[in-house]
């Protein structure tokens, strides 16, 4: 067996299962999707009519227009809460530095629709807030009216993608950069427009297309806010309610997979050529200075509004799930632990539901992931190239889509011994979830990987072990700590996915916790219980988000050690 | 023939008194004083962290506001921003906008200035026309090489017509024949415009080939301004004198207009400091001669012996052990002509005007 494991097409082989394997769950699903948008629905020619359908009718184009729309505002409202705080941190010697890193953080360990109800109780028309201010001035701020809502919610869970892109985009920035405007006479905001900008501009394109897409697939925020008539819950509307032979489904499908890709493609344009990281010995970021004493209170005060604001959802649900009723009041009546026994009564089936899935699917990811990343970067195998695309390919197709794609392809699909179709069977939710954190996995093991030098593997062979235990010894515990991290990322992002999962709950006793959140949070009794529930799922993301840090921090340290020692033996060859 | 565009205003002077520049607490210069003289071409040589490049920043209104005066021209402009000196400055990284071609990197500084466009193209062809990039006016910085750049570089800074010039480290990410060629274009280009011009080096075979004048700069202080060969010949101090090349330093002292010194070494220095602690030669102004060759003249000559003999090409560095100095002795080589032998018994010839006696 030793020289069968020598040869080349063990890796061969491992590549035609990831190929089939991407095949079935990820190009199969999707090719399906888009026929059938192009299908006559009766005679099954291909046809553009279910196009004209869509947009003859008017609630699409009202879904369509809404959709922009709030993506739009959403961008322009992230946009407005990001830039001052990227450019008080780049720009300033700030002491409340630290307070805008957590703040580019909170927001992205809850997803989007497990706030939602909560902000409506704070900041709706008859939420805290707006009972306040009736009380005390007569006026009310429509902050949750309507598209309002959505965009207020997702700007505020979503700003942080363009914070950090920024951020970085401003940091690298060469400060000579600057200083050579200045030294030629520029200035103040001429100077800012015509280079700091600029130069920034790819970074904050790159965020800003992450956000609008972000916003334009979400079904959570919108369902629960009770707003149909947008693009990606209409494509949940039609096919959970009429069924999964409605065209209307897969032609929004259609759309929305476009319009990933086009916003991946803008901000790849963006990026394209423009690698504006100009930082040079010398050290890089904009010159800093210390502010004026008015300046520091006008930025504590923006940062505490926008704290306000972003901390509003995790409050929110924090009162929801210890409160009794909470109903055109200030806060809730009463406070209860009620919720959470209720929870640990009846819906410990949502939490190990998840612990499950997530459990498997971020395994896989990274197994998955791992074998990509070897196969594209230390073999020559012909075609390695399209396994990486292909699995990076899951990046532009949204959960609603997928999941309607695996309803159509695998509903008359009997899987063997268990007797039921797969796409009811709940291996398939674990396989969705593995399709849809595939691309994250994948680029934290080949960063991983990249970080190994292939001198420690051609070291290993030189003393006589073969791939199979080059790999097994040597790749893949000094990859481990990325490997590690890119597991728990998997592992607490798919614990609380909802658009592919909702479409293929089939049963309620297979339905994991976003899932459930949802169902609860459609009730107004289900509320406290569903908040209850929100809070496991920010707990979870919570210690995953901090654990996969402290793994990528220690593996920084880990390396920095190694790296020493690689650049004496440079200095020595 | 006269260029009317490119006519720069007459040459300015940079006069620095009693500066002072701390970072936070951090003093990384002090009691600076010093005088550009207009059309010079100046050079600021020392060691990394020596506050040169602090120097050349702070006259073009970068780092921390220091205390003491800059006059460019007379103006007082040590509280002026950057933007409103008119100190054209060329970056060490050369700092070119990556978003901008560039024709549009050179006309920034002009549009700035609100100049009529048409004046903006003139000028701006005219500039690239001296550094001789007009045909790559269109590129993007990043399609440049790094010689081409540097031209971007100064054709951007010398477009806005500044009062003074100022180069940091200017040759310093070129490589080795590169820097030669730019060496010459900096040098002739500073010649042809006239302008006040600073540079900074840690090289001082940069300085030494470019500069009219140097100022030494070390730990702070200002330590020596002067010509490149009088600075070389004549170092205030053992720091100036070993940066600016290989040097015997024997330690001594100063006694009745005599440097003394063990091995019987005796250097008559009427002029030297009482004070005088160290006796200072190039190695190319001792010689060594063969102990029976000894001829007359008005120098004075040790015993000692070749402990090693370098071969080095142009000349042979021999080590030579009077008493317990090791002195370096630099001889031409010459073909045809033996080298004297390790271990033989020699003469060190030293002449004690070609030597200095420094305190420190």
């Amino acid at each position: 067996m030793q020289s069968f494991i020598r040869t080349p097409s063990v890796a061969a082989w491992i590549a035609i299962g990831l190929a089939l394997f991407l095949f079935a769950f990820l190009v199969l699903p999707i090719a399906k999707v888009i026929y059938v948008a192009f299908q006559d629905p009766n005679t099954g020619a291909l046809t553009l009519v279910n196009f004209a359908d869509f947009f003859g009718a008017t609630l699409f184009q009202q879904s369509f227009i809404n959709s922009f729309y709030a993506a739009g505002m959403s961008v322009l409202l992230a946009t407005a809460i990001a830039i001052p705080l990227a450019y008080y941190t780049t720009r300033f010697n700030f002491e409340g530095s630290i307070l805008i890193q957590t703040l580019g953080i909170v927001p992205l360990i809850m997803p989007p629709f497990v706030g939602a109800v909560a902000m409506v109780l704070l900041l709706g028309e008859n939420g805290s807030v707006n009972l306040l201010l009736d009380e005390w001035f007569g006026f009310t701020i429509p902050f949750m009216d309507g598209l309002n809502g959505v965009i207020l919610v997702e700007s505020i869970h979503y700003f942080p993608f363009i914070l950090i892109n920024l951020s970085a985009a401003l940091n690298n920035i060469d400060r000579a950069m600057e200083e050579s405007a200045q030294n030629l006479g520029s200035q103040g905001a001429r100077l800012f427009r015509r280079i700091v900008f600029p130069l920034a501009m790819p970074g904050y394109v790159a965020g800003a297309s992450l956000v609008f897409i972000k916003v334009f697939d979400d079904i959570g925020t919108p369902l629960l806010l009770n707003i149909n008539n947008m693009l990606a819950p209409q494509a949940y509307l039609r096919i959970s309610s009429i069924g999964i032979s409605d065209p209307m489904g897969y032609v929004i499908s259609v759309m929305l997979v476009g319009f990933s890709l086009f916003s991946l493609w803008v901000s790849f344009l963006a990026m394209r050529g423009k690698d504006y990281a100009t930082v040079q010995k010398g050290g890089g970021g904009l010159a800093k200075r210390d502010m004026r004493p008015w300046e520091k209170t006008i930025c504590y005060g923006i940062i505490v509004v926008i704290l306000v604001f972003v901390l509003s959802p995790h409050i929110g649900l924090t009162l929801l799930s210890f409160g009794t009723v909470w109903s055109f009041s200030v806060v809730p009546d009463g406070f209860t632990l009620a919720h959470y026994s209720s929870i640990f009564e009846n819906a410990t089936s949502y939490i190990t539901n998840t612990l499950l899935y997530a459990g498997i699917a971020a395994s896989a990811d990274v197994v998955i992931g791992t074998a990509i990343a070897y196969l594209v970067w230390r073999t020559k195998l012909v075609g390695r190239k399209w396994l990486d695309y292909t699995a990076m390919g899951a990046l532009a197709i949204p959960g609603v889509v997928l999941g309607i794609g695996y309803l159509r392809t695998f509903h008359d699909f009997q899987v063997p011994i268990i007797d039921q179709p797969l796409a009811t069977w709940w291996v398939i939710i674990v396989i969705a979830l593995t399709v849809r954190r595939l691309p994250y996995a994948l680029r934290a093991c080949v960063a991983a990987l990249q970080q190994v030098s292939v001198m420690l593997e051609e070291a290993a062979e030189n003393v006589g072990a073969t791939k199979a235990t080059t790999v097994r010894r040597i790749v893949v515990p000094l990859m481990s700590g990325g490997i590690m991290a890119g597991f728990v990322t998997s592992f607490a992002t798919a614990s609380v996915e909802l658009s592919a999962t909702i479409m293929l709950v089939s049963q309620e006793s297979d339905a994991p916790l976003a899932a459930g959140i949802y169902e609860f949070m459609q009730s107004a009794s289900g509320r406290g219980p569903g908040a209850a529930l929100g809070m496991f799922a920010v707990v979870i993301v919570g210690l995953g988000t901090y654990l996969s840090h402290l793994l990528i921090e220690r593996g920084k340290r880990e390396r920095e050690a190694v790296a020493i020692v690689a650049e004496e033996v440079k200095f020595h060859a | 023939m006269p260029d009317e565009t490119l006519a720069q205003p007459a040459p300015v002077e940079i006069r620095i008194e009693n500066l002072s520049i701390a970072f936070d607490r951090t003093e990384v210069l002090k009691d600076i004083d010093l005088v550009i003289e207009p059309g010079e071409f100046f050079a600021f040589l020392g060691p990394s962290g020596s506050g040169k490049s602090t120097l050349l920043r702070a006259i073009a209104g970068f780092g921390p506001r220091p205390s003491g005066s800059i006059r460019i021209d007379g103006e007082d402009v040590a509280g002026l921003p950057p933007y409103q000196r008119n100190v054209g400055m060329v970056f060490q990284s050369y700092a070119l906008w990556p978003h901008m071609t560039v024709r549009k990197n050179v006309a920034f500084g002009l549009e700035e200035r609100r100049v009529p466009a048409a004046e903006i193209r003139r000028r701006v062809d005219e500039a690239l026309d001296t550094v001789g990039l007009s045909d790559l006016a269109e590129r993007r910085p990043s399609q440049l090489s790094g010689g081409q750049q540097q031209r971007v570089a100064l054709a951007r800074t010398i477009v806005i017509r500044p009062r003074v010039l100022l180069l940091d480290e200017p040759l310093s990410n070129l490589d080795a024949n590169l820097r030669i060629q730019m060496r010459h274009e900096i040098h002739s280009l500073q010649r042809q415009l006239g302008l006040t011009t600073v540079f900074v080096t840690h090289d001082q075979e940069e300085a030494n080939t470019m500069a009219d004048r140097i100022a030494v700069l070390n730990d702070k202080i200002l330590q020596q301004i002067g010509a490149p060969m009088a600075l070389y010949d004549k170092p205030r101090n053992l720091f100036v004198a070993e940066f600016l090349g290989t040097t015997n330093a024997i330690p001594g002292a100063v006694v009745n207009g005599l440097f003394k010194a063990d091995g019987g070494i005796e250097v008559p220095a009427s002029n030297a400091p009482t004070d005088g602690k160290v006796l200072v030669f190039r190695p190319q102004n001792a010689l060594v001669e063969r102990a029976d060759q000894a001829s007359n003249g008005d120098v004075v000559r040790f015993e000692g012996h070749v402990s090693h003999m370098e071969f080095l090409g142009s000349i042979i560095r021999y080590t030579v052990e009077v008493g317990p100095h090791r002195v370096l002795v630099d001889e031409p080589h010459r073909t045809g002509i033996m080298p004297v032998g390790t271990g033989e018994k020699v003469l060190l010839r030293l002449d004690p005007a070609q030597t200095v006696v420094l305190a420190n």
